[in-house]
């Protein structure tokens, strides 16, 4: 390898300006995977860290307990947004911590236990549909689709009021800010969702249900398994987990295919293909986005790319750029519904692979099912330009989608 | 002395959660998917930590003497 220049020594100004399309990566990450795959950043508030782009090696800093997120949430660490969200919870912490509580909640995610909720998915999607053809053209999706799908499935789910969703939805989109929001608003928002929870769980207490938060409620009463602040954090946590993230990636699936027309008529032609076309679309749509993961620090000493990163450095990992390596696929950055399912990294990876995806996968495709099929005229309503995501989101998040049908 | 007996299945979708777990006791083949580091091994609670967290259920593990299954 040949020696780097004084030039290319310096840190890069990381966060890169929006990308200028939805669609795609943003060109510097692209020219980074190829030029300077592990490549120090310096961050808005001054700290460095270093920026990981090729697939083999953002799969090894999420996998590699060498890579620490519980040393990446000490204090004083870079910050790529959900901060204060993530050091606090299950997502700050390593193993054998983090096993302890995973495994907790690992048993009603699995593959199987997804497939027996497939139903009532399915139910909950014909009948947001059926809302939805009693209201005015265009109607926006978001409010009538996309985000009632995944709340009402993780609210039956885990055994909260999906009624509330008012109450709770501003807390999860300030808790799922940016580092651009204040904060004390987002240390404000935890203490709302602790005071919500805390009144759930106690009234779970008093009567218990067949549900996710009962389970835990058990787990903690009568084996001891968590701490009261342990037991509030993980129920909020898997509540706001649970549906911003597969809202978003709904309305993002969609503006894919329209954006691609040739692939949604290839999907609405073969739609018995919709499990594998989810798994082009998770790969190919940039949900994120800056599309950073959450920071690691090193404990020690680690070569990745020919790059010797120090001990005690952070790390941080690009899943959404990732994911358009062409050592994963082919032409990467062409969306191809009829490409067999990839390892891509839209989960992550390692202990803190997302606990939902299998959730999540059913979801979008009981939702990619009864979109396409009730709704085969289903089109935007708007240009894809006029469209407005919400301000310092991790993930982008459409305050509206107008469609017709 | 070994007294498990370590699979994983094709179920496999290469989460990589046992790697991270336990480190030690998986790594990942040349087909992309995980297998244990040997496939009998002693006991230890880290391979039932991974077991129950592996999102396919896809790692059995069983005792060598009784043959039952020990994972949760």
């Amino acid at each position: 390898m040949a020696e780097p220049s004084t030039l290319d020594d310096q840190p890069v100004a990381f966060p890169f300006p929006a990308p200028p399309s939805l669609f795609h990566p943003a060109p510097q990450l692209k020219d980074l995977q190829q030029s300077r795959p592990v490549v120090r950043i310096q961050l808005p508030d001054g700290k460095q860290a270093w920026l990981v782009t090729r697939y083999d090696d953002v799969r090894q800093v999420l996998i590699d307990p060498r890579f620490s997120r519980a040393a990446a949430s000490a204090p004083g660490m870079p910050d790529t947004g959900l901060g204060q969200a993530s050091a606090d919870s299950i997502l700050g912490m390593d193993p054998p911590e983090h096993t302890r509580l995973r495994r907790l909640v690992a048993a009603a995610f699995t593959a199987r236990r997804v497939e027996a909720l497939r139903p009532r998915a399915a139910q909950i999607v014909d009948e947001l549909i059926d809302h939805l053809l009693t209201q005015q053209q265009p109607a926006d999706l978001v409010e009538n689709f996309s985000l009632p799908l995944p709340v009402q499935v993780i609210c039956e789910l885990l055994g909260v009021p999906a009624e509330d969703r008012h109450v709770f939805h501003e807390w999860s989109d300030t808790v799922l800010s940016d580092t651009s929001r204040d904060p004390a608003d987002i240390q404000h928002a935890f203490g709302q969702l602790g005071e919500y929870f805390g009144g759930l769980i106690a009234a779970k207490r008093a009567q218990p249900a067949d549900d996710l938060m009962t389970a835990l409620i058990n787990a903690r009463d009568a084996q001891d398994r968590l701490s009261e602040r342990e037991l509030v954090q993980l129920c909020f946590s898997l509540l706001i987990a649970g549906h911003e993230t597969t809202a978003n990636q709904i309305n993002m699936i969609l503006l894919n295919l329209h954006e691609f027309p040739e692939q949604l008529q290839r999907l609405q032609a073969n739609p018995e293909t919709i499990p594998q076309a989810v798994e082009e679309l998770m790969r190919f749509v940039q949900l994120g986005n800056v599309g950073a993961g959450l920071p690691r620090v090193t404990t020690e000493e680690v070569e990745l790319s020919g790059v010797r990163i120090p001990a005690g450095q952070a790390v941080i990992p690009v899943m959404t750029v990732a994911n358009r390596d062409p050592s994963i696929v082919a032409d990467p950055d062409k969306l191809d519904v009829r490409r067999p399912p990839s390892s891509h990294l839209a989960f992550g990876a390692g202990v803190h692979h997302c606990l939902g995806a299998q959730l999540a996968r059913m979801e979008l495709q009981e939702a990619l099912r009864g979109l396409l099929g009730r709704l085969p005229k289903l089109e935007l309503a708007a240009p894809v330009a006029e469209l407005t995501f919400k301000d310092g989101m991790i993930v982008r998040s459409l305050h509206t989608l107008p469609v017709r049908w | 002395m070994a007294t498990w007996r370590v699979e994983v299945s094709d179920a496999c979708i290469t989460s990589g959660s046992c790697l991270g777990v336990a480190p030690k006791r998986f790594a990942l083949g040349d087909d992309g998917r995980s297998h244990p580091t040997g496939d009998q091994t002693d006991e230890d609670e880290s391979i039932l930590d991974a077991a129950a967290s592996c999102p396919m259920e896809a790692i059995t593990v069983h005792d060598l003497k009784t043959g039952r299954r020990v994972d949760p």
